[in-house]
This record gives structure tokens, C-alpha cells and sequence, in this order.
């Protein structure tokens, strides 16, 4: 993997890529091009295969046929721990680990990469300030955290490296709904802000067109409609795209 | 927290390694009955007045440890008797084989032979003598005309060649009520009537004692039990001194004197070498260091054999426990290889590590090391199984590498469940413990075993009081390590 300077994120490119569990098909010969710098959501129902894109993303997941492209270079499996330190991931509810506070549960890989305690401190107060996060929590551990703040614990994990590109699964798909919108806005803020590529997973319609211009609408593991909110509502390519994007207008602020 | 999982391992792994052998001292067994007993500080004692270094490892358990033992050359001589060499440890002898045949029979392998010390310790079968007089009974073939009678016969006797399936063929016996019972106990079951009649050694002290009568062997089937003493035949070139002492006890004790110190020990609770020491006219030696002393010994004994067998079976669980959780299909064959370990009784467990290992502190600490085995690797195993998916792969989407991830993140989440199971093995441990007193590993099993074979139950609670409270120290000191161990933040959402 090429190691030259992305001032705008990472590109990400699935080529024919399909992946199987067992016998459930979760993603088929799906290509899909992620440019740098840019804001994806994918969006559908769950079982649609729009986690599993992450996962091949990352390498977490390899596919059955097709492959993963980084930077355009076809992804192997010894490129998979340093793209993974290029890359941040949160997924829902956090994945924090218990036996760590707050700050500890940051300090994990830099701690790995060699920063010293200063380092680290310096770097978990300038992500608590970007999140809103009181900086007396980072000593609590993930059980005296309330959703929103394992939430935003979460994120600031996924950046300290600063990475070039963020994926998020589901990020504020258990918190109640007054912190999921507080969360949606300083999100969007945080992804404007930085320029990395993005890639949100969520089912919603309305986050996934708060957080992106471009949405990626997924159905049994194919790529139903590729476009914006308004290509999926004026112009369906089907009428499941219909139904999705009906089903989401009886949101309140939709009537 | 990184280092306190190593280091707890290295604590109880360091604890004393053998002290380094001096010149070398005779080494005297004995089974584990008084007659054994007594006839090893006999040896020990005569030993010792001819200024030759001797110790005795005594009450190492049955005829086959002390054979195997003598054998594998780590014991050097024990007493035995004619009729178990002929019936069962050497194949193909005739049953009224002389001392001058099992010499010959004896020498090819290394193993030299006393003549009789002087009398004939022969299986007898005894009944109460107020029932045997009630139904007429003085003979062995009497019995055919009572088949209620119930039989209550050791667990050798049982089985061996030479014990009740050929003594039931020859007199064709018709009885079917027959129990094992340990032979120390079965005394107190034909006193009290439990059962009818038991096997006994006719140099018994407690025969005269329970008032029972033997029964006249009216067919001729028991062997001759002529009492000697077996050695390894290098003795002649190392310690020619011994094997004099052994041949000048030959001849000198009879039937009644036999009988006159196994009562003294067994009925009036005088020690095996004081008894020894005044049947050889001298004084004894060694003197009883009383309670104190001995507990303290015992205990180091015993948890010398508990800390390193376990310290041991960490530094390999653990790992297998990790492999068996990466690699599922070697995992499912790592937790049945151990279960299948777990299922060996431990008695066998201990006698199948004297071929390998000999007797003493090292094959008992091996077959604890085995026994600890299971539990520690099936509770890392399931520790590291039962860890969330999103959490492992969280780890795994932050780049860590695979090693990094185990020490930070999966052991720590495993934890509790690995020290759980190290807790297992150790109490489990400190009760196994007490049977390697069998093959001379001392321990608090050497006064239960003791107590047991003089029916003295306060000998027995030395070993089993002192037991019971290291099964619980060690119950709540692992609780103290737990939680230390724990992280914080494991505790907290446990409580949630």
C-alpha cells in the first residue's frame, strides 16, 4: 500500500465483490467507489449487507469473489493493521472495552504506536472539546457513562490516531432520540470540519440525508439506488425504493 | 495488571525446588499396614546401629508400588512375603516354591532375597469366635453349610490370584453376600456384626483382641506367607553393611513376637521404632518432635505438592486454553485430552506415574499437575470464548495486532473466568494432595493414612483438620487475588 500523503482521506473501491455466510447471501457482486474526502450513507433495511461493506472495508471480512480496493491498490492481508490505524470505527454502542476507563480505552493504540502519557492526554482534551465531552469523564469507565457520552468515547477512540477516514455502524442507533439528534448535529459538524472520508451505515433516511448528499440505498445484499435524496425520492429505481422512502416521510417533521 | 498474571505464576511456581542430593542413604519401603511398618523400622533401626545411612519411606501404599518401586531401583529393599512373590508378582511359581527358587527366580532381576525372618504371615479367614461357636463352625469347609453368612474382604483379597476367587473355587465356597471393606476396618465390622467373617493375616494383634477365631485351612489352600526382605542387589557392592543387617534379622522373630509388636503398636499406640528399637535391645532413635513440628512439616510438605503442581499446570493451561480458543477444532481435542485425564481415579493416577517417575514428591506433583490441568484450561477456553464479538472486534478495527489485543483487551476480559478456574484446580488440588502419601510424597495424607491403618481418628483429624482449613485459606486467598485482579471496570458492570 502506497504510504504518500492523502490531504483528502482514503479512496475506497468494492470491485465485484460477493460474501456469503453460510448459505445467506449478504452482499453479491456489489462496486461500489468511495472518493476521498466524500460523506457516504448507507442505508436499508438490516440484513441488507450494509455493515458487511464496512467489515470488507477494513478487512475484517475478506470476499468470496471480487475484491477491496485502497488508494486503487487491490487490499492484501498484511496491508490490514496499517490501514486499519488510517482508519477510525464506531460502531453501536460503542464497542468500549469494560476494563478500561475512558481515557484508557483512547489511549489503547497510541499507546501501541509509542505516544507518551502527554501525548495522549493532550490529544484526548482536544477530541473531548471537539465532542463536547466533559474532560472529568475520560476517568470513568464505560459502565458510569451514559449512551451519548460511550457514544462520543467512542468516536474520539476511532480519531485519536487522526485517521484519514471514518466508518460508522449504526453509531447512534441506541441512544433515545433527544441525544441521537444533539449527537446527529455535532456529527455532521465534526465530518464537515475534519474532510475525511466517511462512510455511515444507518436504517434511517432522514440521518442518512442529514449526514451525506450521496446515499447508498442496499437490498439483499445489492445496490438497490446510488444517488441523493432527492434521486431516491423523485426517481426510485424501484418500488422498494419507494416503499423505504415512504416509510421513512411519516417521520413528524416529514408531515 | 499487565505483569500480575506472570508474576502469580512465578510465586507459586518458586516455591522450593528439591534440595540437592548427599551421599545417597539406604532406602527402606513398607506397605501400608502396621506388620510393614514395623518391619522397615526394624531394618531402619539395625541400619542405623551398624552406621549405615538409612531412611524409611513407610506406608507407601500396596504390594504393587512398593514392587515397582523396589524395581525401578527407588526404594532399595522392603519386607515382603514368599506367598505374594509366588501368587503375584512372579508369573509361573509354583504356590509352595522355596526361598532357595524365588532366589534364583528373583536374581536376573537385580532383586536379592532374605531368608524367613521367622515366621509365616499366611492369610486366614476369622470369625467372631461366640458365632463360629453357635453355628458349629471350626473349618473352612464348614462354611459350605452356612451360605447366608456375609464376607467382608479386603480389596486385595478380592482380587488377587491367591485371595477369595481361588479360595471360593477350591472349597467351593457358596456364598454371595461379600463386601470389600478396607482390611483396618473390617475389625470393627466382624466385632460389631456387620458382616460374618473377614480375611486376616494370622499374625493380626486384634485377634486375640476382638476375640475372634481363624479358621482352620482344612485344604491346604493359602500359600505360605514366609516374611523377607527383597533388595536390590547392588547393595552387595554399595552397602554391604545393610544387606548383613538384613540377613541377621532372619531367623529371629517368630510368630508370637510378630504378633506381641503389632499388638503393641496397633492396641497400646506405641511408635513403630520405639517397638523396633526395644526388639533389637537398643534405644530407639529419632524422637517424636511432637504436634507442632510435624504439622509445620506436613504443611510445607503439602503445600509444597499443591503450589508447584498448580504453578506448573498454569504455565501450560493457560496457553492451551488461549491455543484451544483460536484454533476451535484443537480446542474441542485439548478439552477432551484433559477430561479424559480428570476421568483417571486418582489413586491410579499416582501409581502410574512410579514407572515414570518414581516415588517421592515429583510423580505426586506430576499427577496433581495433571489433575489441575482441566479446569484451568476449559475456564481460560471459555473465558476467551465468551468475550463479545463486537468487543474482539473492536480490538481488531483499531489495528492492534493480534498479540497486543490478547494481552490488552482479551485476557483482561477473561480474567475472572481463568482465576475461577485456577481456584478450582487449587482446591480440588489440596484434597487430591492427601493421597500422595501413598507414594511417600508426606503431606497431610501421611496421618490420615496412619490414623487409618491404627484406627486412631485423632491421628486422622491431624490430617484432614489442617486439610479442610488449606482448602479454605486457599479458597479465600484466591478470592483476594480475584479481586485484585479484576479490573474495576468489570466489577462495575457486573453490578449493573
Amino acid at each position: 500500500m502506497p504510504t504518500a500523503e492523502f490531504s483528502g482521506g482514503i479512496a475506497f473501491a468494492l470491485e465485484q465483490a460477493g460474501k456469503r455466510y453460510g448459505k445467506v447471501r449478504a452482499l453479491e457482486q456489489v462496486s461500489l467507489t468511495f472518493a476521498a474526502g466524500t460523506t457516504t450513507a448507507l442505508i436499508g433495511s438490516s440484513g441488507s449487507g450494509k455493515s458487511t461493506v464496512l467489515r470488507l472495508l477494513l478487512g475484517l471480512e475478506w470476499p468470496d469473489h471480487g475484491h477491496v480496493e485502497v488508494d486503487g491498490q487491490p487490499l492484501q492481508r498484511s496491508d490490514v493493521l496499517p490501514l486499519r490505524r488510517r482508519v477510525g470505527y464506531v460502531i453501536q454502542e460503542g464497542g468500549l472495552f469494560p476494563h478500561l476507563t475512558a481515557l484508557g480505552n483512547l489511549a489503547l493504540l497510541p499507546r501501541h504506536l509509542g505516544w507518551n502519557r502527554e501525548r495522549i492526554r493532550q490529544r484526548a482534551e482536544q477530541l473531548a472539546a471537539l465532542t463536547h465531552l466533559p474532560v472529568g469523564v475520560l476517568e470513568r469507565y464505560p459502565a458510569e457513562l451514559s449512551g451519548g457520552q460511550r457514544q462520543r468515547v467512542a468516536l474520539m477512540r476511532a480519531l485519536m490516531a487522526d485517521p484519514d477516514a471514518l466508518l460508522l455502524d449504526e453509531p447512534l442507533g441506541a441512544l433515545d432520540p433527544v441525544v441521537r439528534h444533539e449527537l446527529q448535529d455535532e456529527l455532521k459538524q465534526i465530518f464537515d470540519q475534519l474532510g475525511k472520508t466517511v462512510i455511515v451505515v444507518t436504517h434511517d433516511l432522514a440521518e442518512a440525508a442529514w449526514f451525506a448528499e450521496r446515499l447508498v440505498l442496499l437490498r439483499q445484499g445489492a445496490v438497490l439506488q446510488d444517488g441523493t435524496f432527492r434521486d431516491l425520492r423523485d426517481r426510485p429505481a424501484d418500488a422498494f425504493v419507494s416503499r423505504f422512502v415512504a416509510a421513512q416521510r411519516r417521520l413528524p417533521e416529514a408531515l | 495488571m499487565r505483569c500480575t498474571l506472570p508474576a502469580l505464576i512465578l510465586l507459586l511456581g518458586a516455591c522450593l525446588l528439591p534440595a540437592p542430593a548427599q551421599a545417597a542413604p539406604v532406602r527402606i519401603g513398607s506397605k501400608q499396614f502396621t506388620e510393614s511398618v514395623i518391619l522397615g523400622e526394624l531394618a531402619l533401626a539395625g541400619a542405623r546401629e551398624a552406621g549405615v545411612a538409612a531412611v524409611h519411606r513407610r506406608e507407601l501404599g500396596g504390594t504393587s508400588i512398593l514392587w515397582r518401586a523396589l524395581l525401578e531401583g527407588e526404594i532399595d529393599a522392603y519386607p515382603e512375603y514368599t506367598g505374594t512373590l509366588t501368587q503375584e508378582l512372579l508369573k509361573g511359581m509354583p504356590a509352595d516354591a522355596d526361598i532357595a527358587t524365588l532366589r534364583a527366580r528373583l536374581q536376573p532381576l537385580g532383586i536379592g532375597i532374605t531368608d524367613s525372618l521367622g515366621f509365616s504371615d499366611t492369610y486366614a479367614i476369622g470369625m467372631r469366635d461366640d458365632v463360629a461357636a453357635r453355628l458349629g463352625i471350626k473349618d473352612i469347609s464348614d462354611l459350605l453349610q452356612h451360605p447366608e453368612l456375609r464376607f467382608g474382604f479386603s480389596n486385595e483379597f478380592m482380587d488377587r490370584g491367591d485371595g477369595w476367587p481361588g479360595l471360593r473355587r477350591r472349597y467351593g465356597l457358596p456364598q454371595t453376600n461379600v463386601s470389600g471393606l478396607d482390611h483396618t476396618l473390617s475389625y470393627r465390622a466382624v466385632a460389631s456384626g456387620a458382616v460374618d467373617a473377614i480375611d486376616l493375616y494370622s499374625t493380626d494383634a486384634e485377634i486375640p483382641y476382638y476375640h475372634l477365631r481363624t479358621l482352620r485351612d482344612d485344604r491346604r489352600y493359602f500359600p505360605r506367607y514366609e516374611a523377607v526382605y527383597l533388595y536390590r542387589l547392588v547393595l552387595d557392592r554399595s552397602a554391604p553393611a545393610f544387606v548383613g543387617v538384613l540377613h541377621k534379622l532372619t531367623g529371629s522373630i517368630d510368630e508370637e513376637a510378630m504378633r506381641a509388636m503389632n499388638a503393641r503398636v496397633k492396641l497400646r499406640g506405641i511408635k513403630e521404632n520405639v517397638v523396633a528399637a526395644d526388639f533389637l535391645g537398643i534405644h530407639a532413635d529419632g524422637h517424636d518432635g511432637g504436634l507442632w513440628p510435624h504439622l509445620l512439616q506436613r504443611s510445607a510438605e503439602h503445600v509444597k505438592l499443591v503450589a508447584i503442581s498448580l504453578g506448573l499446570a498454569m504455565l501450560l493451561a493457560i496457553p492451551l486454553g488461549i491455543l484451544a480458543a483460536r484454533l476451535r477444532r484443537l480446542g474441542q481435542w485439548v478439552i477432551g485430552l484433559t477430561g479424559v485425564l480428570q476421568t483417571v481415579p486418582s489413586l491410579a493416577m499416582f501409581v502410574f506415574m512410579i514407572p515414570l517417575l518414581g516415588i517421592g514428591t515429583w510423580p505426586a506433583i506430576a499427577a496433581l499437575f495433571l489433575y489441575s490441568l482441566l479446569p484451568i484450561v476449559r475456564n481460560t477456553h471459555a473465558g476467551l470464548v465468551g468475550i463479545a464479538p463486537e468487543l474482539r472486534e473492536s480490538a481488531a478495527a483499531l489495528g492492534l495486532p493480534p498479540g497486543v489485543r490478547l494481552r490488552r483487551v482479551e485476557l483482561p476480559l477473561a480474567m475472572r473466568s481463568i482465576l475461577a478456574g485456577i481456584k478450582t484446580a487449587a482446591v480440588i488440588n489440596v484434597g487430591t494432595a492427601t493421597l500422595a502419601a501413598l507414594i511417600g510424597a508426606g503431606g497431610y495424607g501421611q496421618p490420615i493414612l496412619t490414623g487409618i491403618r491404627l484406627d486412631d481418628v485423632g491421628l486422622i483429624l491431624q490430617g484432614a483438620i489442617p486439610a479442610a482449613v488449606l482448602a479454605l485459606l486457599v479458597q479465600g486467598l484466591f478470592e483476594l487475588i480475584e479481586r485484585w485482579l479484576t479490573p474495576r471496570g468489570l466489577r462495575l458492570e457486573a453490578r449493573q
